[in-house]
């Protein structure tokens, strides 16, 4: 176990390392001076000055980097230009809104996409497995910020039901909060149902075929204790794993529908840099987005790790 | 127990393997119904001059967002262009956004992936963890990253997904190359005394060209839907040109009062992205023996 751990953890260091790079190197695709850029049209003569300082622009760009990398190993992700905040704060402000969303929508995924798997699978080519597929390629191929504002347009506009944009922190009022969050994480979870159903299909259909699945009817226990106890648990694993690794997906998806619901998390806060022109932010959001996915997937690797004893031996 | 399959009544003739990759992608109605799809979109944008009833940038202050009707068949927009025109327009900027940007993703990532693994040692290591590390920032973050720091405008945004698309096919080249490398016409190949770069284009290449066309489809799909959403953020097609993800980015302040302006450049994407996915599906379960 502890080598298996050294082995996994040696193996992520390399890859946060290129991950530094690629993100560090981002400020090199800014066309001319980025000093220049980064102060905006006002051109202030002073505030170049500090920027090049800052960045320490004037020296050379592996000495940039080992500058930029001693301050993000320490948590110092630089400063937003325009709200003169550290970038830090600004995601730990906003990361427990997207957290939400993404929790619920990860809910919503779960419960749809697993549920419509196992009866598409147990139900093989009948009539609930083809509309299970349908359904599984309609969450694929809608663009989410339009599924978004469709919801809008039924739900709030038309049925006046839920709002159709504004958060509401849930120590405020509870109530609001999840009126408020519904449609975006319904949004979210729509296309994560989709990858989810088409996996739980696969999975169980393997897990169908398998000796003990075959043993457990032999023996003459209910059909629904069968597929629940003894195919669902196998089928389970990879579904989970899968799940985690989905996270990416549900971070890119909350840019989006952040975006269309205004719901002022992780998401919202890159786009706004990015219209800000707040490259720190922009450098910073990704690093962290990153960072926690390595971390995610190192955190499922253990987890399947420890639930298959296989592995173990 | 179900019956043994009868022999077939009469043995058909020599067919290649190309030749019956193509009868089953034809059997599969899903395939079918995509490719239609497809080339009915490829029509519109290519006639999209001639086909648009109305001149889709020509703004109109007596029709401002109008309902659908006779003059106006999807209706008209905030400065009173034509939605009917404006969409048939963008399917240009989708379509050219969707195909670019996977070109690009071919072209970096098949050589590098080759690399990798057909060199192995060092150049796989080097190779795979950057790959990794592109795989680890969320697609869409890292693709509104790179265009946020290349600037707002279409081409950019083709680059960004394009890039960002590379990982994907960096990492299928690879593992495909070293499956086949062990092969044994490979060894043949390498016996006779080609040179590696040889034995790289001509007898490796064309044997791994199916599990790329596949991904290449799908990777389409997503390109489409990525080129509308950094649109819809104001990171791609730059207005007044038309395209899909902007005219919804404009229509969602209307939805209350237009939302004829919503529903048709979201059905467009919808449509769209679904031909592709319809047809790279069908062309997995066509050229992939094992998904049969």
């Amino acid at each position: 176990m502890f080598n298996y751990l050294v082995q996994r953890i040696g193996t992520i260091v390399p890859t946060l390392f290129f991950v530094s790079i690629l993100i560090f190197g981002l400020q090199q695709l800014l066309p001319g001076d980025p000093a220049l850029i980064m102060a905006g049209e006002d051109r202030d003569e002073n505030v170049i000055r500090y920027l090049r300082e800052k960045f320490h622009l004037d020296e050379p760009l592996p000495m940039r980097y080992l500058y930029w990398l001693g301050g993000v190993l320490q948590g110092d992700l630089g400063e937003s230009l325009r709200i003169q905040q550290p970038v830090t704060d600004l995601i730990l402000q906003k990361l427990p809104v997207t957290l939400q969303l993404a929790a619920m929508a990860m809910v919503i995924a779960l419960i749809i996409g697993i549920t419509a798997g196992i009866v598409s699978a147990v139900l093989k080519d009948t009539a609930w497995d083809y509309a299970a597929n349908i359904i599984a390629l309609w969450g694929l191929s809608t663009p989410n910020f339009w599924l978004g504002i469709m919801l809008i347009l039924f739900f709030s506009v038309w049925l006046g039901w839920l709002p159709a944009s504004g958060y509401v922190s849930p120590f405020e009022d509870l109530k609001a909060n999840l009126a408020s969050m519904i449609m975006p994480a319904f949004v979210l979870g729509n296309a994560i149902a989709a990858v989810l159903m088409r996996h739980t299909r696969s999975a169980m259909l393997q897990v169908l075929n398998a000796d003990y699945v075959r043993t457990a009817r032999a023996k003459g226990l209910v059909e629904r204790v069968v597929i629940l106890k003894h195919a669902l648990r196998n089928a389970l694993i990879p579904i989970i794993t899968l799940g985690a690794l989905e996270f990416g997906t549900l971070l890119s998806g909350a840019v989006l529908t952040e975006q269309v619901f205004t719901i002022p998390g992780f998401g919202k806060l890159i786009v706004d840099a990015v219209f800000n022109r707040d490259y720190a932010v922009v450098q910073g959001v990704v690093l962290f987005t990153a960072t926690a996915y390595i971390t995610l997937n190192l955190l499922a690797d253990l987890a399947y790790f420890l639930v298959n004893p296989r592995l173990r031996g | 127990m179900t019956a043994i399959p009868a022999a077939p009544a009469a043995v058909p003739e020599e067919l290649s393997p190309g030749q019956r990759a193509l009868r089953r992608l034809i059997r599969r109605k899903g395939a079918m119904v995509g490719l239609v799809l497809v080339i009915a979109f490829v029509a519109m944008a290519i006639l999209a001059p001639w086909i648009a009833p109305y001149d889709p940038l020509a703004t109109s202050w007596t029709a401002i967002r109008k309902a659908p009707s006779d003059m106006y068949l999807l209706g008209t927009d905030e400065l009173g262009r034509d939605v009917l025109s404006r969409v048939i327009w963008g399917a240009r900027a989708s379509l050219l956004a969707g195909v670019v940007s996977v070109c690009i993703s071919l072209a970096i990532g098949v050589p590098i992936g080759m690399a990798a693994g057909y060199l192995g040692r060092w150049p796989d290591a080097l190779i795979s963890r950057i790959t990794d590390a592109m795989l680890a920032c969320p697609f869409l973050i890292l693709a509104i990253a790179f265009a946020a720091f290349l600037g707002p405008s279409l081409t950019n945004a083709m680059i960004a997904i394009g890039v960002t698309a590379t990982p994907i096919f960096i990492r299928l080249t690879r593992a495909q190359v070293l499956s086949v490398k062990v092969e044994d016409y490979v060894e043949a190949a390498r016996a006779v005394g080609n040179s590696h770069l040889r034995i790289a284009f001509r007898h490796i290449l064309p044997n791994i060209v199916a599990p790329l066309l596949v991904q290449a489809t799908l990777a389409i799909a997503a390109a489409v839907i990525a080129e509308a959403s950094l649109s819809f953020l104001g990171l791609g097609q730059q207005p007044p040109a038309p395209s899909w993800g902007s005219m919804l980015n404009t229509a969602k302040n209307y939805i209350d009062h237009a939302p004829w302006m919503a529903i048709w450049p979201g059905l467009s994407i919808f449509l769209l992205v679904l031909s592709f996915n319809l047809l790279g599906d069908g062309l997995r379960d066509a050229l992939d023996p094992r998904h049969r």
